[in-house]
């Protein structure tokens, strides 16, 4: 397809910086006015394999990855080798001539850019760790960036680690943002030169959907999170980590997963709005403690980043197969509520919201995300939430006359309290009565469980929110999706007419009708995920009487691309 | 003030006639009568066994938990309340089969936990089977032909963990074991009391009778602080040679006095509220 985005993907080996040049070409488009979206590949290890990220650089806004680049940038032989079917019409392959890097199997329509990165890092600095660095000086040039933001971007990254450092840094880039004006004159390209509009200018933030997790969590009043390393989720870890004393909330790494579950609603039975995270595997372990706090109606706000499974899986590659399995864990029923993010902001606005969520329904709320959410940076507007507001939900921590924990109310939703305040009440994974004493009376469990369960329906009645609709309201093909394939629909949607997007956010409780309502004009319905049985589509033939007519499924741990949608439609055009 | 009445509910222990749970039921409430312990104070954590029906019994805010997660949920509520004092009641099965990994990182990590074993050296509730704590040879249903493994001693398991505060105590002494929560509830840190108790119905070796005679006190001059001697003390175990109470102390600082959030006040005593992530919004422009 034609188009308006600039690919420029860059390959080494892991431990060659890859992730930190990629950030910083993202930022200086962004500071330069266009808006990004950054994919970033690598294997389960942290020396050698192949890493790879693509930055995709627009006027317009991005939110995709594509399946071709118009500039490889190669630090090894690994990167040329490896992505020589992705070349563009007219794109350029910048790799290390004073390497001994092999390009006879690049197509003659490929620009090649040989730029000695390796011989002006050593002239620079003497150090491997500056090659990068050097390519960010020359596709700054080849795209005709500007290098005075790119050496402000290298002060910043590079401020805390000394003069010295940012000054070789500094050189490396200027060396190769020079060499390639002087030697590529006529291949300079007008791609990334600052947009005139930048008076008074607010860049956005390139932001990944741990990033925003990490701060939604902080932004809705988080005091206490227990969350255990997983990828790809680790992430949100190391942000709430490092700003935990300035905020003042305590995040704690446990030894296991059912220990972060259970520690997490420890705190929030004692007051504390509280989290954990995870991926499948992790979930696994936590699944006893999901329907603890069901039971115990105890708050947790839980995010879980896919990966594909199952058991270890492919652990830095991106899935949905973990869908059916938040919504039917643990044995017998609680209420559960299943939210699904579709990009950094969503995963941004659904973390805040989950916690009021957690508080006035008093029982676990999952937030879904995955692994192209979790690390993949968009850019996108400072966040604004100035309307939030923190819902605590009915606790009381006065003393109150005769209280009873889980008294019955016509919402099923209780007083709650916590211990300290000199109510009484036992928060007790037995069965239970009004004060949480252990009961094993037949009348008093259809009570429980019915007071447990009407939580679901009272939020489905006040909080429950229908899919958001992208593209015409009347359409010839409809795609309903979840997740992390929101941008790639987005994206192929700017180049299909006649298709509109469904896009579902609530998994539980379900917008059965809503969903319905929705679909009710489409003529064709194409449900498309990232899993082998369609876990969306039995959701969705579980709770209505929709059609699918065809499911585009995929479960390599690749993110779906636009240009796969794209066919998809096609094909079903033509086989009409 | 905490009255004996106060501790009252409406339900009075179902653990057989002439178990150790009521000795340690008892002996508790005496504690928390002589230390006002209540629900304004205090937090009771429990796992799953014949131990954790015990929160049915005290009137002082509770968490029954799951099976052998009784540490971490504590480990929760004291970090977000470290006013609370917090007592974790659990059993040999529950804490050192299914919790065994919570238990070491529990001590390592000297959290200001109390933390009261129910040991009958078996799985009670689910009818009699082996235990970690159960001895080698010992015929249990689910090891009829004796017990092939053998148990582990959870008091030098505590010492070597971490833990600062290291008791054994016998049920039937209600006195001493008083005295002894008392002890292990005023020490700042993760301490551990494995309280010998007998199982009337599953276990007819370990008896009240087997405990009073095999049981003695460490000598008064006894220096607790002294932590290979501590190791050797805690590793005696035979015919009249059982000995009780407080094997290791240390001051070594809890995890809760390490945590800079909570130094004024707990956590929970912050109210919540909505935070200005804006300046670190700008991090990622």
């Amino acid at each position: 397809m034609p188009s308006t985005i600039i690919s420029i993907k860059i390959g080494a080996e892991a431990g060659q910086g890859v992730k930190s040049a990629g950030l910083m070409l993202a930022k200086l488009a962004i500071r330069s006015g266009y808006h990004i979206y950054n994919q970033i590949e690598y294997p389960s290890l942290i020396k050698g394999g192949h890493n790879v990220l693509q930055v995709n650089i627009s006027k317009e806004e991005v939110t995709a990855p594509r399946k071709v680049n118009d500039f490889l940038i190669a630090l090894n032989q690994d990167t040329v080798n490896k992505h020589l079917t992705e070349f563009a019409d007219g794109a350029g392959l910048i790799y290390d001539s004073a390497a001994k890097i092999d390009t006879s199997k690049v197509p003659s329509t490929v620009v090649l850019l040989g730029v000695p990165l390796s011989k002006i890092a050593k002239e620079a600095g003497n150090s491997d760790l500056l090659i990068n660095t050097v390519a960010l000086g020359a596709v700054t040039a080849v795209l005709g960036g500007n290098l005075l933001i790119l050496n402000s971007l290298i002060s910043e990254e590079f401020g805390s680690k000394g003069d010295e450092i940012v000054k070789v840094n500094v050189a490396a880039a200027e060396n190769g943002f020079k060499y390639v004006t002087e030697n590529y004159r006529q291949h300079l390209k007008n791609s990334l030169s600052p947009l005139e509009s930048l008076s008074n200018f607010v860049p956005y933030m390139a932001i990944d959907g741990n990033e925003s997790v990490a701060l939604g969590a902080i932004s809705a009043g988080l005091q206490y999170a227990a969350i255990y390393p997983m990828s790809p989720i680790s992430n949100i870890l190391h942000v709430l980590a490092e700003n935990q004393e300035k905020f003042g909330y305590i995040y704690k790494q446990p030894e296991d997963e059912l220990s972060a579950i259970n520690m997490a609603i420890g705190a929030s039975y004692a007051g504390a709005r509280s989290m954990t995270s995870t991926s499948g595997g992790g979930f696994c372990l936590m699944t006893e403690g999901y329907g603890l706090a069901g039971m115990t109606e105890t708050p947790l706000v839980i995010i879980e980043g896919m990966r594909p499974g199952p058991a270890t899986g492919l652990p830095t590659w991106s899935g949905q197969g973990d869908l059916q399995m938040i919504l039917n864990a643990h044995q017998d029923d609680f209420p559960r509520i299943v939210l699904a993010a579709g990009d950094a902001k969503e995963a941004f606005e659904l973390t805040m919201k989950a916690f009021n969520l957690a508080d006035k329904y008093q029982t676990p709320v999952v937030v879904i995300i995955d692994k192209n959410i979790c690390e993949n940076a968009q850019s996108f507007p400072l966040y604004e939430y100035s309307d939030y507001r923190i819902d605590r939900g009915k606790l009381t921590t006065a003393k109150v006359e005769d209280y009873k924990r889980y008294a019955s109310e016509p919402s099923g939703i209780s007083q709650r309290t916590v211990p300290g305040v000199g109510n009484f009440f036992i928060a007790n994974s037995d069965e239970h009565d009004e004060e949480g004493y252990s009961s094993e009376d037949i009348d008093n469990r259809n009570i429980m469980m019915e007071k447990r369960m009407t939580k679901l329906k009272t939020c489905k009645e006040q909080d429950m929110e229908k899919p958001q609709l992208f593209g015409p309201e009347d359409a010839e093909i409809t795609i309903i999706s979840w997740g992390s394939n929101k941008g790639s629909i987005l994206q192929a949607l700017k180049n299909l007419d006649g298709v509109n997007y469904i896009h579902v956010n609530w998994m539980s409780p379900f917008p059965s009708d809503e969903l319905s309502e929705m679909s009710s004009k489409s003529k064709y319905i194409l449900n498309v995920e990232c899993n082998y049985t369609g876990q969306m589509e039995k959701l969705i033939r579980e709770n209505t009487q929709i059609k699918i007519d065809e499911n585009f499924l995929k479960y390599d741990g690749r993110q779906i691309y636009p240009e796969e949608i794209i066919d998809a439609v096609n094909k079903i055009r033509s086989k009409k | 003030m905490t009255k004996m009445s106060d501790l009252q509910t409406p339900h009075f222990p179902n653990w057989c006639p002439g178990c150790g749970d009521l000795n340690i039921w008892g002996a508790f409430k005496n504690a928390a009568v002589k230390e006002g312990w209540d629900s304004s104070n205090t937090a009771i954590v429990a796992g799953i066994g014949c131990h954790g029906h015990i929160v049915n019994f005290v009137k002082i805010n509770s968490f029954e938990g799951l099976h052998g997660r009784a540490l971490p949920v504590a480990t929760g509520i004291k970090m977000a309340n470290n006013r609370l004092n917090t007592f974790v009641f659990t059993g040999d099965g529950d804490c050192f089969g299914e919790g065994g990994n919570h238990f070491i990182h529990t001590c390592r990590r000297n959290h200001d936990l109390t933390v009261l074993i129910h040991d009958n050296a078996l799985y009670s509730l689910t009818t009699g089977q082996t235990s970690p704590l159960t001895a080698h040879g010992f015929k249990t249903k689910s090891t009829p032909q004796g017990n092939p493994d053998e148990p582990f001693n959870p008091l030098t398991l505590a010492i070597i963990s971490g833990a600062t505060f290291v008791a054994r105590a016998y049920s039937g002494d209600m006195p001493k074991l008083t005295e002894i929560i008392v002890e292990a509830n005023k020490h700042k840190g993760l301490a551990v009391i494995d309280i010998l108790q007998p199982c009337v119905t599953f276990n007819k070796v370990c008896t009240h009778g087997f405990y009073q005679q095999n049981t003695y006190y460490l000598e008064e001059d006894y220096d607790p602080t002294d932590k290979h001697k501590a190791l050797e003390r805690a590793s005696e175990f035979g015919d009249k040679k059982i000995p009780l109470g407080i094997f290791y102390k240390s001051d070594r600082p809890s995890y809760e006095e390490h945590i800079p959030q909570i130094k004024e006040k707990p956590l929970i005593e912050t109210p919540v509220e909505r935070s200005s992530a804006v300046e670190l919004f700008k991090k990622y422009t």
